[in-house]
């Protein structure tokens, strides 16, 4: 058992979408919240063998996507001062912000960095004492544990120079603020597997009784969305609104408690803004009182940003998943991911980047 | 961003407090931090994110999944659907 190519088996999900077609008697939309998932969906073809009375709609799972435009603004600003070693995943450093995105500050000669975990950046400020290392820590919960424990490590440490920019979202809040929409057209959801698997699904039970949508719980390899699109599309049918497990290799129903116990100290819950979406009362975690010495926010404030989004990009209604990337009007021509308007279009998990990367030019059918 | 990788951990130590191991990707050889998977013995898989053991993968799950689909082959072989057109 290696846990990747068993779950790629083209073999295998023939009979399982034969399945979906005979359970079927009539349309349904399903979101599948994760930007991993969304990739694994265009790079596979997924959407295009599903039968086509399943609308498969992309969500807002794309941490890089919505992350606020002024906090990335806020990282240009700190990350242009000259005393700063700003520590980033690699996916943030061509987010577009108002003015400049942090590929720019870096050519410009600022001193910004790519790193592949959180402890990188604490390494990073313990070999470089005369510098203020930043990291930015942004993610949903399934990277929040790792960058909790990053600045865990530095109090620890007693790291004066290091501090964290923290922009973490969290999934079921805007769950609900989708469902709460009037526009809303998802029936059902593909629960994001990685961000269940740190925190269980006991938070989503109350949004699918509240709301009456079934949420299953679905893993990321063509084998795992196709099997959750059956689990899902069978409670449709049966008019159950349930949270069932699909991914069951790595969720268990509470999580991982060590992890959520890290996230409890050094972190808080706070009103978050999503880029796109708006304001989502409770959707974020912020760096709790006990650690906010290792809070760059509250260490470099940072005054006068205001914030510009290009008037042509849709990136909000895909977020939403009211639109398709195709639909966009720049979409391949004036938005490319090497010249973004938008977020969607620079992450690796950006619904715009996934069409882009895989050649979806056409209008999507509905 | 939550993309997370199995891996089969070859071997666990302590860095400055932290359980760290090292992770085999198929070859490829990485160090990740175990302190979320305490319980994690040298041979099991776990889930890696950005340096992170996020949880242990659970070998008789996984093959429970896998049987499903072998059963949905079955019944589309009773039904007489080929399944052909599933291969991408």
């Amino acid at each position: 058992m290696k846990y990747v190519s068993e779950f790629r088996d083209g073999a295998l999900i023939g009979p399982t979408i034969d399945e979906i077609r005979r359970t079927l008697t009539r349309p349904w939309t399903i979101m599948e919240i994760c930007g991993g998932q969304t990739h694994s969906i265009v790079k596979n073809g997924l959407d295009e063998l599903l039968p086509g009375e399943i609308h498969l709609v992309h969500g807002p799972g794309c941490p890089v996507c919505v992350t606020p435009l002024e906090t990335i603004d806020r990282a240009v600003a700190i990350a242009s001062r000259p005393e700063v070693t700003f520590v980033s995943f690699g996916d943030m450093l061509r987010v577009p912000g108002s003015a400049s995105d942090l590929l720019r500050v870096k050519s410009a000669g600022g001193d910004v960095r790519v790193v592949y975990s959180p402890l990188d950046a604490v390494r990073l400020a313990q070999a470089r004492p005369d510098r203020e290392v930043v990291f930015f820590g942004i993610g949903f919960e399934t990277t929040a544990p790792a960058n909790a424990m990053a600045i865990r490590q530095a109090a620890r440490l007693g790291l004066g120079n290091f501090s964290m920019l923290v922009s973490h979202v969290l999934v079921p809040p805007a769950i609900e603020a989708l469902l709460g929409s009037p526009d809303n057209l998802v029936q059902a959801f593909l629960a994001a597997g990685h961000v269940c698997t740190v925190m269980g699904w006991t938070e989503y039970e109350p949004i699918a009784a509240r709301h009456g949508v079934p949420l299953v719980v679905t893993g990321f390899e063509p084998l795992d969305i196709v099997q959750g699109t059956l689990m899902a599309v069978r409670q449709l049918e049966r008019g159950r609104a349930e949270v069932e497990n699909q991914y069951t290799r790595s969720v268990r129903r509470d999580g991982n408690t060590a992890a959520q116990a890290v996230l409890r100290e050094v972190f808080e819950v706070c009103d978050r803004k999503w880029r796109g979406i708006g304001e989502i009362p409770k959707s974020g975690f912020r760096v709790s009182e006990r650690f906010a010495a290792f809070d760059a926010e509250r260490r470099f404030p940072v005054s006068g940003v205001t914030t510009e989004e290009p008037a042509i990009c849709i990136a909000g209604l895909v977020l939403r998943g009211q639109k398709k990337p195709s639909e966009c009007p720049a979409f391949g021509s004036l938005c490319t991911p090497e010249r973004p308007l938008g977020a969607p279009m620079v992450s690796s998990e950006g619904a715009c980047a996934a069409y882009y990367h895989y050649g979806r030019y056409r209008v999507a059918q509905a | 961003m939550c993309l997370a990788v199995p891996g089969r951990i070859v071997d666990i130590y302590e860095v400055a407090g932290l359980r760290m191991g090292r992770v085999d990707f198929g070859g490829v050889v990485k160090e990740a931090c175990l302190e979320y998977v305490r319980e994690a013995e040298v041979g099991e898989y776990a889930l890696i994110h950005v340096g992170f053991a996020i949880e242990r993968l659970d070998e008789a799950e996984a093959q429970q999944t896998l049987r499903l689909f072998q059963e949905a082959g079955l019944l589309a072989v009773e039904l007489g659907d080929t399944g052909a057109e599933g291969r991408p």
